[in-house]
């Protein structure tokens, strides 16, 4: 399941990662979104909005649950805690 | 002289808040670099973005979509809206967590102990000083030039750079970590409304709306390329995206991610980062393009965004716009000087036993001193120096810190990585950066112009070695391409061929797992790659 899981997480990042190289757009300027925004702008400003949605999944599926219950090993300094200004 | 006194205005108030947080610092290190850790999601959030956004952001980026067109977002801002967040939520929690646990407040400190040894960790700390620094000292540029441009030339670049100096210097050696996320706060928010409202005000005073400039720059034959990557090698595009693993590594970065107060602050980070990065980067980099048209045959075309203020926003707006601008250059500014401060503090005055000679108080002392000392030097080096060497450095640097990513990737999830690899991918970049100014400096004379194809740099080694307009490449690839991929693999065979870190440290960083490293484990060596003092807190 764990495998199974990181494979995904894998997979899933590695599409979105190629399909950053959109070698279709490179020479058109049509259709012009809204109007005013060349297609090769505007699919990359769609990828950010991509890139936003991958993050909000990994977050969800990914999140390193343990590290929030990380508790500090240093020794106590309260002696060396010092004064304010 | 409006735009002046709204900047001025927009001064004091980062002022202000500075010696609020001044009156809030404790003279412990751990408060004065790290804010005790106790930065919230919001602020977080907004301070790692002004940690990561330089001027460069909104000026630089729309100077070039003015040189370049179009291509500029997925070569710069998509990829980093993918890459950025990415290493964040992989490398950037993992900091924190080790920060947390054992008190690191740098990444040398954490390489120190995680391969017991202290050699390897001045080796990293001395190339990413080397790194940093011109990247500090540009920042300083870009704001005296900022000032000087917004005031009409008013305040002169000496002074407009001793302003931005002073600022930064004052807010960082009062608030220290704490005034430093304060006032990114209100910087944040500034730049990242700049573009839209930019974009809106422009937009109001154009007839005929976008559409008809973008019209006309298609069915030009000499700018459509604007619009499209045709100008654009689809080896060097891609090669850019290699490009973002250097923001995790730079120290700035790196020790903001040991402030946060927990570790689900990175959550909403993450997530907002690569929209945060359209916010700024869409608006400039299309109106650098609509600039081509408004405002044609630019020597400077970095200063296109202030031209179209100027000339299309009321004088107050343009006034508030440009304290955006010097916003995003402050912002990073000010985190730059604060890691370097860090940096001399922990990994080489505390780590050689300074603190324990002189106390915590000692070292925020020596911290405040050195910032002092460090901020008049890249001042005089700023008014000394001509710009384009610090570029260059700069685009160095991001190369050079990507390509030390595969070693902190190989510190956080690779227990079988060794000092010895570390050492070696260290070098392997050192070398890379060396070789790569010395062909750029030799090329420099045969540079094609801007358009025409690239060149060979020695016939005999044919592609190998290329020279474009502005880069160097390999076999049409940026040298950040080479630079990453031989930093991890020479990672991986320096550390399958040398002992592996001692049982204990690995237990240490790796509780959890049953170690996978084999009867190899050796005890830690003794010497300057023994096990290093304990991380100075």
């Amino acid at each position: 399941m764990k495998a199974a899981k990181a494979l995904l997480i894998t997979v899933l990042v590695l599409l979105v990662y190629l399909v950053h190289q959109d070698f279709w757009n490179w020479k058109k300027i049509d259709p012009l979104v809204f109007g005013f925004l060349p297609v090769g702008l505007a699919y990359h400003a769609g990828y950010s909005i991509l890139a936003a949605i991958l993050m909000a999944f990994l977050v969800r599926i990914a999140w390193p649950k343990h590290l929030e219950h990380v508790q500090s090993e240093q020794p106590d300094r309260s002696s060396d805690q010092p004064e304010r200004h | 002289m409006i735009p002046v006194i709204v900047v001025a205005i927009y001064l004091v108030i980062i002022a202000v808040i500075g010696s609020i947080a001044f009156r809030k610092t404790q003279a412990n290190t751990e408060d004065f670099f790290l804010a005790n850790r106790t930065v919230g999601s919001m602020v977080f959030f907004l301070s790692l973005f002004a940690t990561n956004m330089t001027a460069f952001a909104i000026l630089g980026s729309s100077g070039q979509a003015y040189r370049q067109g179009i291509g500029i977002y997925g070569l710069m801002a998509s990829s980093s809206g993918l890459v950025i967040p990415l290493t964040i939520f992989f490398i950037g929690t993992r900091l924190w967590a080790l920060g947390k646990r054992f008190g690191h407040q740098t990444q040398v400190s954490f390489f120190r102990d995680r391969w017991e040894c202290s050699t390897i960790g001045t080796a990293i700390f001395v190339l990413s000083v080397v790194m940093l620094v011109p990247y500090m000292i540009i920042s300083i540029m870009g704001g005296g030039r900022v000032l000087s441009d917004i005031s009409g030339g008013r305040v002169v670049y000496p002074l407009g750079c001793a302003v931005v100096a002073l600022v930064v210097t004052a807010n960082v050696f009062f608030g220290g970590m704490r005034g430093t996320v304060w006032v990114n706060i209100f910087q944040t928010i500034l730049f990242l409304l700049f573009g839209a409202v930019a974009v809106a005000v422009i937009s109001h005073d154009l007839p005929g709306g976008f559409g008809d400039y973008i019209r006309k720059i298609a069915s030009n034959p000499k700018t459509g390329f604007l619009l499209t990557r045709e100008r654009m090698p689809e080896r060097y595009f891609w090669s850019y995206t290699f490009i973002p693993l250097s923001s995790i590594m730079f120290p700035h970065m790196a020790i903001m991610c040991f402030a946060a107060r927990k570790v689900t602050a990175f959550k909403r980070t993450v997530v907002l980062y690569p929209l945060a990065i359209m916010a700024i980067w869409l608006p400039c980099i299309f109106l650098g393009v609509i600039g081509t048209q408004l405002e044609p045959g630019l020597k400077n075309p970095d200063g296109i965004l202030l031209h179209l203020l100027t000339d299309h926003a009321p004088v107050w707006l343009a006034g508030i716009l440009g304290a955006g601008i010097i916003s995003a250059v402050m912002g990073s500014d000010t985190h730059q000087v604060l890691a370097i401060s860090t940096m001399f503090t922990k990994d080489v005055f505390a780590h050689y036993g300074g603190r324990t000679k002189y106390g915590e108080k000692g070292s925020v002392l020596f911290a405040r001193g050195f910032i002092l000392a460090v901020t008049v030097i890249a001042y005089l080096i700023a008014l000394a120096t001509p710009e384009s060497i610090f570029e260059l450095a700069v685009r160095f640097a991001f190369s050079g810190f990507a390509a030390m990513s595969p070693v902190m990737i190989a510190a956080l999830f690779w227990k079988r990585s060794t000092k010895h690899g570390a050492l070696a991918s260290t070098l392997w970049v050192a070398a890379w950066l060396v070789l790569t100014w010395y062909i750029q400096r030799i090329s420099d004379g045969i540079a094609p112009k801007p358009g025409q194809p690239p060149v060979l740099v020695f016939s005999a080694l044919g592609h190998l070695f290329e020279r474009s307009t502005a880069n160097v490449t390999v076999f049409g690839f940026l040298p950040v391409v080479p630079m990453v991929l031989g930093s991890a693999a020479v990672m991986v065979l320096f550390s399958l061929l040398t002992p592996a870190p001692s049982r204990a440290t690995i237990e240490k960083y790796f509780p959890s797992g049953e170690t996978d490293v084999s009867e190899q484990t050796a005890k830690p060596a003794i010497g300057t790659c023994g096990r290093s003092p304990a991380p100075s807190h």
